[in-house]
């Protein structure tokens, strides 16, 4: 198979683009919404044409608010995010907001107190690790009965090798998302908020589906081997595993991709950003678990295999006396 | 085998999504009918989050605090006279690692602007002590009020504020003080309220004094002897379940806890009702985007799906209408999200069935192995997004509970739809797909 037989290449590509996204997120980090840092949001329009920024900012500008960042939203609209404001400094806001001329309609006015939203940015991190956790748990639990490759001719892993695998790949489902989120913020103001954060948990638990498909299918092709005494190498069967595989993996992504991205086009302003988190985490699931997951299994039985036989030789060297050895051929010859 | 049943069941499952699906439009069409409930965030309005100063409240007693501060917030809201507001305790959250503080959800609908809103519940309660004149008509009292039935109250002075606390005790009925168990409550007064508290009741013994919260009169003891040391008893005429609720409403006026406001939010109507129609678009395209897929790339299976995924639909508005489920924005992402994910099984047993094909394996054994062999991915993967939607929902925020409820239950629902609808449709279609095998070809291209 093509992804296990060319594994390093795809190592390297997909850890090229994780490192991009890592780079991303410490250079710039990512902006968290006033979901998580408390302040307020302003989401104003203008039906009979919105005026210049550099209008708005004049009229903004002498107001005691603190820095505050405003960005168009749609084809008529503002966002203004400021610090938390309380009744009379809004007051002053909407004043300056409405300049003569033209109809101001306030859409939405969310203010977050700082307590709030750090106790929700704690929360959004222990559900996060709550879910990973149960995830490798789930995993490992599932696959407990798979042949674990413990002697020569029966190739295979440990139950906890297919859990941390999961995980592995999963934090790369996340970094890919979180890194297109440092880019969007700079370059978009994109911030994370709540919806990101659902986002983030629905592709812990959606993007692991594809990974086990696929080892579902090592699984039972390892059982089926043992049944047929087939003796296999085990990069061969995790290879014909993905080969058997890759066509539903790929289709029962497409299927969601395509309604995630019918949100993204038709679903409005409310619902962009978290459909572009899904779409790119559902994109990197797919390749992860073809490209990442299926070969990793691979690369870890070739380390245990590659220690077991440097401890048999260790072993044969040191441990047995060559008189055991000698009745064992004898054995063998009778 | 025999396919009676399964066509029999094939039959009824398709009548019934018909009929059901039917009902629920014309339970919608229909002013007086079973309308969806839509969130704040759909149809405009103010999401206001307290939070509430419980430090120097009895631990035992927050709850009770608590759920006081609720229904004194909500009878504000209905004076207001706003249309199904919703006050609730927020539950607290185990993924919650600050220390836990009380807050209280009110949402207004209709309520877009803020001003009106904080008004409506930042005001006090008000608790007020009167003296009961006699009826209207013989006084001429400049300070008394008359009421409905034409009694007259006169004003004290004495209000909530110089109240410290009002509890709840039962007689033991040992000292001459009644029958055993009467449910008594005691309110104490501060220095100021226990000065005049003993001034009105040295003067007006045997005159009943009126309490009054909120405007409303909620008891009205008589005073049976001067009491000098701030605290009042009062007791008769009220079982163990009113006297709680008494006491409550009195350490409401004194405000035993104080509350702040946390978060704000408001939606105008025309942003929201712009959001619900993108989402039922976006559905719509989706829905049909994937659906196409699924006919053209499994055919006859495909159909089946596509079925099954109405079917699906059906089952989760009823479900939203009936249990009934808020919409919010989120709501309806999670719901195209699991329409997406729905057809997932689908693509799972149909490769399967396609891989017994082609090994020869006649259809409804196909079907059959197709079934049994996708069931463990089927399980495993979607055990694992329930994992999600499970912790997401006690995430607490109310908009992420919205999200982690669709979620979920499309999760359960569409295992129903996509294994067990599928499956009984599948097998009833035996006949069919025997006799025009073409229909099973394009997606199953090397069938032999």
């Amino acid at each position: 198979m093509f992804f296990i037989h060319h594994r390093k290449l795809f190592y390297v590509l997909i850890g090229l683009l994780a490192a991009t996204s890592l780079g991303a997120l410490m250079v710039w980090g990512v902006t968290f919404g006033i979901d998580f840092t408390g302040g307020t949001l302003v989401e104003v329009s203008y039906p009979d044409g919105r005026p210049d920024k550099q209008i708005l900012a004049q009229r903004l500008n002498p107001l005691d608010i603190g820095n505050y960042s405003l960005r168009p939203s749609g084809e008529e609209g503002y966002f203004l995010r400021t610090r938390g404001l309380d009744e009379a400094e809004y007051k002053q806001v909407r004043e300056a907001l409405s300049v003569p001329g033209t109809n101001l309609v306030e859409d939405r006015l969310t203010t977050v107190g700082p307590v709030i939203g750090e106790d929700l940015k704690n929360k959004a991190f222990v559900a996060i690790a709550v879910v990973v956790l149960l995830i490798i748990l789930y995993v490992a639990f599932a696959f407990r009965n798979v042949r674990k490759g413990e002697d020569e001719d029966a190739p295979g892993v440990s139950s906890w090798a297919y859990g941390f695998t999961s995980i592995f790949v999963l934090a790369h489902d996340l970094l890919i998302p979180l890194g297109m989120f440092a880019f969007l913020g700079k370059f978009a103001g994109a911030e994370v908020d709540v919806l990101i954060v659902m986002a983030l948990l629905t592709i812990l638990g959606y993007s692991v589906n594809d990974t086990i498909v696929i080892f579902d299918r090592v699984r039972e092709n390892l059982k089926k081997n043992e049944e047929d005494r087939a003796v296999e190498s085990f990069s061969k069967t995790v290879g014909r595993s993905l080969s058997q595989t890759y066509a539903r993996s790929i289709n029962t992504s497409f299927t969601t991709l395509l309604v995630v991205l019918a949100l993204l086009v038709f679903g409005g302003s409310t619902t962009i950003y978290f459909a572009l988190t899904l779409a790119a985490g559902i994109f990197a699931g797919t390749y992860s678990s073809l490209a990442l997951a299926a070969p990793l299994l691979v690369t870890i039985e070739a380390r245990q295999h590659q220690k077991r036989t440097q401890h048999m030789e260790n072993t044969s060297v040191t441990d047995t006396a060559p008189e055991v050895r000698k009745k064992k051929k004898k054995k063998k010859k009778r | 085998m025999n396919l009676t049943p399964y066509r029999a069941w094939a039959s009824i499952l398709v009548l019934g999504a018909t009929l059901l699906g039917y009902g629920l439009y014309a339970s919608q069409k229909d002013p007086s009918g079973t309308h969806f409930r839509f969130g704040l965030d759909l149809v405009g309005g103010s999401h206001l989050v307290y939070e509430a100063d419980t430090s120097k409240v009895d631990p035992s007693e927050v709850d009770e605090a608590m759920s006081a501060l609720r229904d004194v917030i909500e009878r504000r809201t209905n004076l207001f006279g706003v249309s199904e507001p919703l006050v609730q305790v927020e539950k607290a959250s185990f993924l919650s690692t600050s220390d836990k503080k009380e807050r209280l959800i009110v949402e207004l609908p209709g309520v877009t602007d803020l001003d009106k809103a904080l008004q409506i519940i930042g005001a006090t309660p008000l608790l007020e002590f009167k003296l009961v004149g006699p009826p209207a008509g013989a006084s001429t009292t400049a300070t008394s009020t008359a009421s409905s039935t034409g009694q007259t109250y006169i004003d004290t002075g004495l209000t909530g504020a110089l109240l410290s606390r009002a509890r709840l005790d039962f007689s033991s009925g040992r000292n001459g003080g009644g029958l055993a168990n009467e449910p008594l409550v005691y309110v104490d007064f501060n220095s100021e309220g226990r000065d005049l508290f003993a001034k009105i009741t040295k003067e007006h013994v045997g005159t009943e004094l009126a309490i009054f919260l909120d405007g409303k009169l909620i008891s009205h003891p008589v005073i049976r002897e001067p009491i000098l040391g701030g605290t009042a008893v009062i007791s008769g005429g009220f079982d163990a379940e009113e006297a709680r609720a008494l006491v409550r409403n009195l350490n409401i006026g004194a405000l035993p806890v104080p509350i702040s406001l946390a978060t704000t939010q408001s939606v105008g109507a025309t942003l929201g009702q712009e959001i619900l129609t993108k989402g039922i678009q976006a559905g719509l395209i989706g829905l049909s985007i994937v659906m196409l897929f699924m006919l053209f790339w499994y055919r006859l299976p495909g159909l089946v799906a596509d079925l099954a995924l109405l079917i699906y639909i059906v089952l989760m508005l009823a479900i939203f209408k009936y249990v009934p489920v808020t919409i919010t924005a989120a709501g309806i992402a999670g719901f195209l999200l699991s329409i997406g994910m729905a057809v997932d099984a689908n693509v799972l047993i149909f490769e399967r069935m396609k891989e017994e094909l082609q090994k020869g394996t006649p259809y409804l054994d196909a079907v059959k192995e197709g079934f049994a062999r996708a069931w463990p991915p089927i399980r495993d993967g979607n055990f694992t997004s329930l994992i999600s939607a499970i912790i997401l929902f006690w995430f607490g925020a109310s908009i992420v509970q919205g999200f982690a409820l669709v979620f979920g239950l499309g999760i359960l629902a569409s295992m129903f739809s996509a294994i067990t609808i599928t499956r009984t449709f599948l097998i009833a279609l035996t006949g069919v797909a025997d006799k025009v095998p073409s229909l099973l070809k394009s997606g199953f291209r090397n069938t032999k």
